[in-house]
């Protein structure tokens, strides 16, 4: 098994990078490697030219800016997980990191290859969905910004031209004090979800609930949030029974059945780890 | 002719300067062009762990890099753990002393693996072994004796910094 012949590219700047792409037809950008390197070992890809975007000053790294965390599309899952900044800030990432596959795969895995490869059931994916994140993207014309609810156009397929690149992901924060909760169903621990949840709560003095992200991933094409249930559930107070019967709309969604699980699974799962996350997020609201 | 490219790295610390297939990962530059055959693969699509090896200290799946990658950088494989052609690395003695092999495929990598982790992490937990082993298949040995060569080798290297 190996990858078919190429041609490899390593350019140093995100300029010199959006050229290539622009000027060489069938091209592949190499971030981490831990999906095209898999899939150029089994040949599911054959392109002509690997860009290796490794060699790109500038492309790594997590700063606070404003009420935002803005991450290098080339910052290591292994720098997200050991970030205090991360930890601090967004628990939520913190918590999902963790669940990402190995400590192997998280010292080579990037943020932004997490993204593009877009599966459906990734982590990251669903941490950016939760936080409506704002995806930095370089191309010919210059730089763009697209909000992550419009970055996946299909299954696996990310809303970028084919001499575009993501340069960096800005991260809304949520105020001091916000629940939060990651939670996953995996046949063993570091696979991808079968389906996953990821909840966000903020009340306010007298617990009353004031803003509610609810997101499920695993369970369609992309991850996707609930916004039927994030709407019942603001201004309610917030309880294990309430939680549970709000998800229960869950249970209707359109969901993938394939080798892992039928559609029917999907959807009890996605009740059941909906509930879980809100109830998880909902403990650790803190005054 | 498939296209090639010169590199420079260091292997278990000796330099080489070798010209490479860019295709090539580097899992297969060890073995092939290298000799060094320590490095297993199994799937060569990231599961099985059997490939990892150190680079620059952090454990990495050496199916999932290309060969080209590596330049300038530093590699360690399992050839470079034993301090000598006669000893053994304290881990290597915990495996033997606690059968924590019994075909020996998936060893090389779950050795790497650990020699990450108990420097991140000298004095684990068993839930915390377990979690850093996940990343690694053995089909044989129920991961019982791995564990426990883990959790002693964390003691046999604390015992030894101390020292």
């Amino acid at each position: 098994m190996k990858p078919p012949p190429f041609s490899y590219h390593d350019p140093r700047t995100v300029a010199d990078a959006v050229a290539l792409l622009g000027r060489v037809e069938n091209a592949k950008l190499l971030a981490g490697g831990q999906s095209l390197m898999p899939m150029l070992n089994m040949r599911y890809v054959q392109p002509d030219h690997v860009i290796d975007l490794n060699g790109i000053a500038g492309l790594a790294g997590v700063r606070e800016a404003g009420d935002a965390l803005e991450i290098g599309a080339l910052t290591r899952q292994r720098d997200l997980e050991f970030s205090g900044l991360v930890r601090r800030r967004c628990p939520l990432m913190h918590e999902a990191i963790l669940q990402v596959g190995h400590r192997q795969t998280r010292n080579r895995g990037t943020l932004g290859g997490s993204l593009c490869h877009l599966d459906p059931a990734a982590e990251l994916v669903a941490v950016a969905a939760a936080l409506d994140a704002t995806v930095g993207v370089a191309g010919p014309g210059g730089r763009r910004e697209l909000p992550f609810a419009a970055f996946p156009a299909g299954y696996m397929t990310p809303a970028l031209a084919p001499d575009e690149m993501v340069t960096d992901v800005r991260f809304p924060l949520w105020p001091a004090g916000h629940g939060h909760a990651f939670v996953e169903f995996s046949r063993r621990h570091g696979d991808f979800a079968v389906v996953s949840a990821a909840a966000l709560l903020e009340a306010d003095r007298s617990g009353r609930i004031t803003r509610v992200s609810l997101t499920i991933g695993g369970a369609g094409p992309a991850p996707f949030r609930a916004r039927d249930v994030e709407r019942a559930l603001v201004g309610s107070a917030g309880s294990a029974p309430l939680f549970h019967e709000a998800c229960e709309s869950l249970r209707s969604i359109d969901a993938t059945g394939d080798v892992h699980a039928p559609a029917s699974y999907r959807q009890q799962l996605a009740v059941t780890l909906a509930s879980r996350a809100l109830k998880k997020a909902h403990s650790r609201i803190s005054a | 002719m498939a296209e090639t490219r010169k590199i420079a790295l260091t292997v278990n610390g000796r330099r080489h300067e070798v010209e490479v297939e860019t295709r090539y990962t580097l899992a297969d530059f060890l073995r092939q062009q290298l000799g060094l055959t320590g490095t297993h693969l199994g799937c060569e699509q990231g599961v099985c762990g059997a490939c990892t090896v150190l680079l620059d200290g952090q454990s990495a799946r050496s199916c999932l890099m290309l060969a080209v990658q590596a330049h300038g950088h530093e590699i360690t494989t399992v050839e470079g753990l034993a301090p000598s052609s006669t000893g053994l690395h304290p881990l290597q003695e915990a495996f033997r002393d606690h059968y924590g092999l019994q075909c020996g495929f998936c060893t090389p990598g779950v050795l790497l693996t650990l020699v990450e982790f108990l420097r991140d992490n000298p004095d684990p937990t068993e839930q915390e072994v377990r979690v850093a082993l996940s990343g690694n298949l053995c089909r044989c040995t129920g991961y019982a004796g791995i564990v426990a060569a883990a959790l002693d080798a964390a003691k046999r290297l604390q015992g030894g910094a101390r020292g």
